[in-house]
């Protein structure tokens, strides 16, 4: 494997390389402004194809145009052309395209086939119609030398310069037409039946969205090929909404993915001969992926983690304090309290504990005896307190509210109290301190059991 | 003879030698919603069947039926969000299609995805879109009223939350706000109290008075027989076929609450059944 | 036999075998709705082959066999692990696994290393079965090596299949119950990714990795159009998948030359023949075809129309206005409001029944014909009370109903439908209930 990409990386010396990137090779300028634009093009359609949750109808789409491509050739050559016309191919590829999706509509909505077999069926059987339309389109006069299978792959450095000026022009039209449809699509998207009842025409605007998918895929064929240009649509827009929570936020960095990727992939390929354009782009976009699945700001896997040991360690610690206190609350939280009960007070490992008095002890908020029993500190009583009460206002909401909040319904009184926020806390004072006008500190509306706290914890049972 | 003579054939056939079928044009023109005749079938099987409804003008109306009485597909059907069978629907004498501008629809919560990258204040504002119309961008005074709109829900501090970090009951109050941006007269809530905590609920129930106040007419698929009395000025009690409508004091009755929820439907779902299977080779 | 021939022959024989090989895991993917996992396997196969010619640099057929199929799993796997981790719908993640691991395929094939080795990514996306065949026939083996590996991998599809069809039944039906039931439906469809990836690597020499989608899929979605049974499925997908590939491979040497072109590939003759059985059957299947949909619709329409028609004589019997005016077809036909060719369809069938006669072109009900009409009548007169009593449906909207209603009902619910009304002797609209029997 390394042996292949050193092969690949030996050639090109450096300025060569600042070259291609500054863009001053003539013949490669197309070709690279070209594959960028298509990459923007693609990030921002495929962002509402993925938001559609229709990603892999672009790939049925792409397999459909293959016939296309071979039949326009073919047409070509029968009416006296030689059949590279290149616009010729690309009209016959997206009338394919067009009857591809017609098909695959009309399996949908009257059969009761799934979505899946649907898109594998046509697919297959327009790939398997369009191999074979290559086989015939190859055996023609002249046919052979049409290369028609650069279409399947892509290869970039095959384009000229004549026709691929244009395509650029068409991306970012492409482009232009989804920022104008910006509303319409995002509502498609989020709500087309509320959209419906604003009379906006759900069909149409879905037809448009895959026009615009379909428009991409053929502006794509030359460069990224077929197989592959649904790559383009899906992983730039998958990654983008690792970033953001914001729509139009994720279109802008969906359509930056496409472009960075596509320029870098344009230029590889016109440094390496043999470098298969698209399959780098491709390659190029799935690292970007892989960068935001892991490290995307808003819901990136080490965010999500990150996010999690906190409130973990936030509770662990609440829950410690709050036993502390709990226990000796005739004390209003003075004495200490012994390993072996607080082992019993929650369902935590030794280790657990053991990790968690460090931190706190650490902090200042208890002091360890030398018999491994533990007392708050002065600062330690006030913040148990604190959370003592949060803790109790909030269990008395619940019993008098039930509040219930899809995200959270899984959590009991326990961890909830941990994500609330002043202002919520602010509220359930209000709503619950007249209940209890002299108290400081509501009592716990349940008897707190400190043999076995947890069997008989309502909010924990719960 | 003289029976027949009366008849051109054409009346025959209307009424099939019985009673005149029906007198077609009995409503009052001006009624905020009339559903005329309506059956609905879902995967071929009959859901509403024959209803005919005046919704009047600046009431709280109430929709109540035991699980899969047709009660949303009443609301979806009168929105041309289903298919009819049959049937016409009527907003304040014209067909709903040219009336859209007049009717907000607030759907069940689950119908959407809350994981979609958009904020509250994104969510109403979509019901600005079809004053604004094709390709114009969202302007400054379409977000303001959006924002009034949060705000008369209680909302506004949560304008640039993501939905999903919303909870269920203000997940709910988005969607109201967005009816409301909306500035209809007529307002069709699919089961807007279903899973909102308390503070939410008065909340609703204060703006559906609002509503009412500045004479709109609001039309609610309703589950908890509890609160009907207490909510709503008149109730229309639905299994597959319209049992009982009217004011609600006259409707909410033991006999009336037993025909909609108690059995006696056998024959009537199975005969339904059978239409269904009729269609299938 | 022409060589011509014996090699048309061959390809129909590894074609068919690919084509049963692939119907069994293809059937299953069809039901558990994850078609489009055969998809992303079969892309993978190709950066199979490359890795594992990487790792152990040779080119027999057994590590190059072992190392495809690992990744078709991996593909699998990465598939759950990205929708998990990043939570994304399936589709998303499947399309950024496969085709990330196709391009690095490609890329992998187009260093010089496998360039080299010709080992390059056309032969792999299409497959050569004409040049299979061709090679069969001029080594002169008696064997070849693609019966042997295809031949086994069928042989373990049927296996696998036949111990665990219980299995593979309910955890197709629902996951949740087959968990309930003590059958992991993870490791069922685990199972099935490894079937997949093992038939999808060994069929890709033969058809290509693309054409092995239509396999796996176009037979088994053909079969869910015919039947709604498990077994049949199974069957029907095997029958269709030989089909498509006899009808390929003649279709691949025949239709070309129609219009003057030689030959062209037999794998993609036999996508597009199993895309035209497809059509065919989604035409025409007898319980969920289009065609069949429309017989049907105008059968019931006609049934309806003649009992419209005896109901019509018998309520004008009823008041006693038979006369040359009212029993002719032209009137029957504007009251009815029918068409000309429905109406004497109808009429004719209901005379051929021997229900109706004609005297002097005026139709009348004859005895049995009464009885018949008696019993329609009745239906519906008794469905209008049921409806107005029980459903407090309003007196002058039951009718409506009360039509369609009366050509669904059986006589054991028409005997509950007079329980039910208390054997009314009037309906809601004052008209008579006639009695079930002759008076």
């Amino acid at each position: 494997m390394n042996a292949a990409l050193l092969t690949l990386a030996a050639l090109p010396g450096w300025s060569a390389v600042v070259d291609a990137l500054l863009l001053k090779e003539h013949n490669t300028r197309v070709v690279v402004l070209g594959v960028t634009c298509l990459g923007l093009a693609a990030g921002v359609a495929g962002t509402f194809l993925l938001l559609r949750k229709r990603s892999l109808t672009a790939d049925a789409l792409a397999h459909a145009t293959l016939p296309g491509v071979a039949l326009g050739f073919i047409v070509m050559v029968l009416a006296g052309g030689s059949g590279k016309s290149m616009p010729g191919l690309l009209v016959g590829a997206f009338v394919f395209g067009l009857l591809g999706m017609g098909w695959l509509m009309a399996i949908r909505r009257t059969t009761r086939l799934k979505d899946d077999a649907a898109l594998g069926i046509v697919l297959s059987v327009t790939f398997g119609l369009g191999m074979a339309l290559v086989k015939i389109a190859e055996t023609t006069p002249g046919g052979s030398a049409a290369g028609l299978d650069r279409f399947i792959v892509g290869r970039a450095a095959s384009m000229l310069e004549a026709e691929a000026i244009w395509l650029p022009v068409a991306a970012v039209v492409v482009t232009l037409v989804a920022l104008l449809l910006f509303k319409e699509l995002k509502l498609l998207c989020f709500d087309g039946a509320y959209g419906a009842t604003q009379g906006w025409p759900t069909g149409l605007l879905d037809a448009l969205l895959m026009g615009l998918v379909l428009a991409v895929t053929v502006i794509g064929l030359q460069s990224v090929g077929m197989l592959l240009v649904v790559a383009l649509l899906i992983v730039p827009a998958a990654a983008a909404r690792f970033w953001t929570q914001r729509l139009g936020v994720m279109v802008v960095v969906a359509g930056v993915i496409g472009m960075v990727s596509g320029y870098l992939g344009a230029i590889a390929s016109a440094l390496f001969a043999n470098a298969p354009t698209g399959p780098i782009i491709v390659l190029l976009c799935s690292v970007m992926f892989g960068v935001s699945l892991v490290f995307g700001a808003r819901r990136g896997v080490v965010v999500r983690v990150a996010r999690h040991v906190r409130l973990a360690r936030r509770i662990g610690r609440q829950h410690l304090l709050r036993a502390l206190y709990e226990m000796h609350e005739g004390t209003d939280g003075v004495g200490h309290v012994s390993r072996s009960r607080l082992m019993r007070a929650r369902s935590w490992s030794a280790g657990q504990l053991r990790r968690l008095m460090v931190r706190l002890v650490r902090e200042g908020l208890i002091r360890r005896a030398a018999d491994g029993s533990a007392a708050l500190t002065e600062q330690g009583r006030v913040a148990a307190r604190r959370y003592v009460r949060n803790h109790r206002l909030w269990e008395m909401y619940l019993i008098e509210h039930a509040d219930i909040a899809p995200s959270h319904v899984d959590r009991d009184a326990d961890a909830i109290e941990h994500v609330l926020g002043d202002a919520m806390i602010e509220r359930l004072e209000q709503l619950l301190a007249q209940r209890f006008p002299q108290m400081a500190l509501p009592a716990s509306p349940h008897p707190i059991d400190f043999v076995d706290a947890r069997e008989t914890r309502p909010a924990d049972v719960r | 003879m003289s029976l027949m003579t009366n008849h051109t054939p054409q009346r025959l056939h209307a009424d099939a030698c019985e009673l005149p079928q029906r007198q077609v044009p009995r409503h009052p023109a001006d009624a905020p919603l009339s559903i005329h005749d309506m059956t609905v079938a879902y995967h071929r099987k009959p859901v509403l069947w024959d209803v005919d409804l005046d919704i009047p003008q600046g009431k709280l109306v109430g929709i109540v039926g035991p699980n899969g009485a047709g009660k949303s597909t009443l609301l979806k059907a009168a929105l041309d969000l289903v298919p009819k069978v049959s049937g016409r629907v009527l907003v304040y004498g014209k067909p709903y299609k040219k009336q859209r501008r007049m009717v907000a629809y607030v759907p069940q919560r689950e119908s959407v995805d809350w994981d979609f990258p958009v904020d509250a204040l994104d969510v109403v504002t979509m019901g600005t879109y079809g004053r604004i119309g094709w390709c114009v961008p969202v302007f400054r005074k379409h977000r303001r009223a959006a924002l009034e709109a949060l705000e008369r829900v209680g909302m506004a501090d949560y304008a640039h939350r993501q939905i999903s970090q919303l909870s269920g009951g203000q997940q709910q109050r988005v969607f109201l706000a967005r009816a409301l941006v909306q500035d209809a007269q007529l307002y069709l809530m699919d089961e807007p109290f279903a899973g909102v905590d308390a503070a939410t609920e008065r909340a609703i129930v204060t703006l559906l008075h609002d509503l009412r106040a500045a004479g709109r007419t609001v039309l609610v698929v309703h589950h908890d027989l509890q609160t009907v009395r207490e909510y709503f000025d008149q109730l229309i009690l639905l299994n597959m076929r319209v049992v009982a409508h009217g004011p609600t004091d006259e409707v909410f009755t033991d006999a009336n609450l037993h025909a909609t929820y108690g059995g006696r439907l056998t024959l009537l779902s199975e005969a339904a059944e059978a239409l269904a299977q009729q269609e299938r080779p | 036999m022409s060589v011509e021939v014996q090699i048309g022959v061959w390809v129909a024989v590894l074609g068919s075998l690919c084509a049963v090989a692939c119907a069994v895991p293809g059937t299953l993917l069809v039901l558990r709705r994850q078609s489009m996992m055969g998809d992303a396997i079969s892309h993978t196969v190709l950066p199979g082959l490359a890795i594992a010619f990487l790792i152990t640099h040779s080119r027999d057929p057994l590590p190059m066999f072992i190392g495809a199929v690992l990744i078709g799993l991996l593909t699998a796997l990465a598939v759950q692990w990205v929708q998990r981790l990043g939570r994304m719908d399936s589709g998303t993640s499947m399309g950024v696994v496969f085709t990330t691991l196709f391009a690095l395929g490609i890329v992998l094939m187009s260093g010089d290393l496998l360039r080299s080795v010709d080992l390059d990514a056309k032969c792999v996306l299409y497959g050569n079965v004409d040049a299979a065949a061709s090679s069969i026939i001029l080594k002169q083996v008696a064997v070849p090596r693609e019966l042997w590996t295809l031949g086994g991998v069928l042989a373990m599809n049927a296996l696998l299949v036949g111990v665990f069809y219980k299995e593979f039944k309910v955890s197709a039906f629902d996951p949740a119950l087959a968990d309930s039931l003590g059958i992991s439906s993870r490791a069922m469809h685990y199972l099935l990714m490894t079937m997949t990836a093992i038939t999808t690597v060994a069929a890709f020499e033969v058809v290509g990795s693309i054409i092995v989608i239509a396999m796996l899929i176009v037979p088994a979605a053909t079969a869910y159009l015919l039947t709604d049974r498990f077994g049949w499925m199974f069957v029907w997908s095997v029958v269709f998948g030989v089909l498509a590939v006899i009808g390929g491979t003649v279709a691949a040497v025949t239709v070309p030359t129609w219009f003057g072109y030689t030959a062209t590939v037999s794998a993609g003759a036999m996508a597009v023949a199993g895309g035209l059985l497809f059509v065919g059957v989604w035409f025409a299947s007898p319980r969920h075809g289009l065609a069949s949909k429309y017989v049907h619709r105008a059968a019931m329409s006609l049934r309806v129309l003649r009992e419209d028609v005896l109901g019509l004589l018998y309520r004008l019997e009823e008041m006693r206005v038979v006369d040359h005016a009212e029993g002719t077809p032209r009137f029957l036909r504007r009251v009815l409001d029918a068409g000309p060719i429905a109406s004497r369809l109808a009429l004719r069938a209901l005379e051929r029944r021997g229900l109706i006669c004609a005297t002097a072109g005026v139709y009348a009900l004859t005895d049995a014909g009464r009885d018949r009409a008696r019993r329609l009548v009745r239906t519906h007169r008794l469905w209008e009370s049921y409806l107005a009593h029980h459903m407090h449906i309003p007196v002058d909207h039951v009718h409506g109903s009360a039509e369609v209603l009366e050509h669904v009902t059986t006589d054991e619910m028409q005997d509950r439908l007079a329980d039910e009304t208390a054997q009314p002797m009037y309906d809601p609209h004052g008209k008579r209930v006639p009695p079930a029997g002759r008076e």
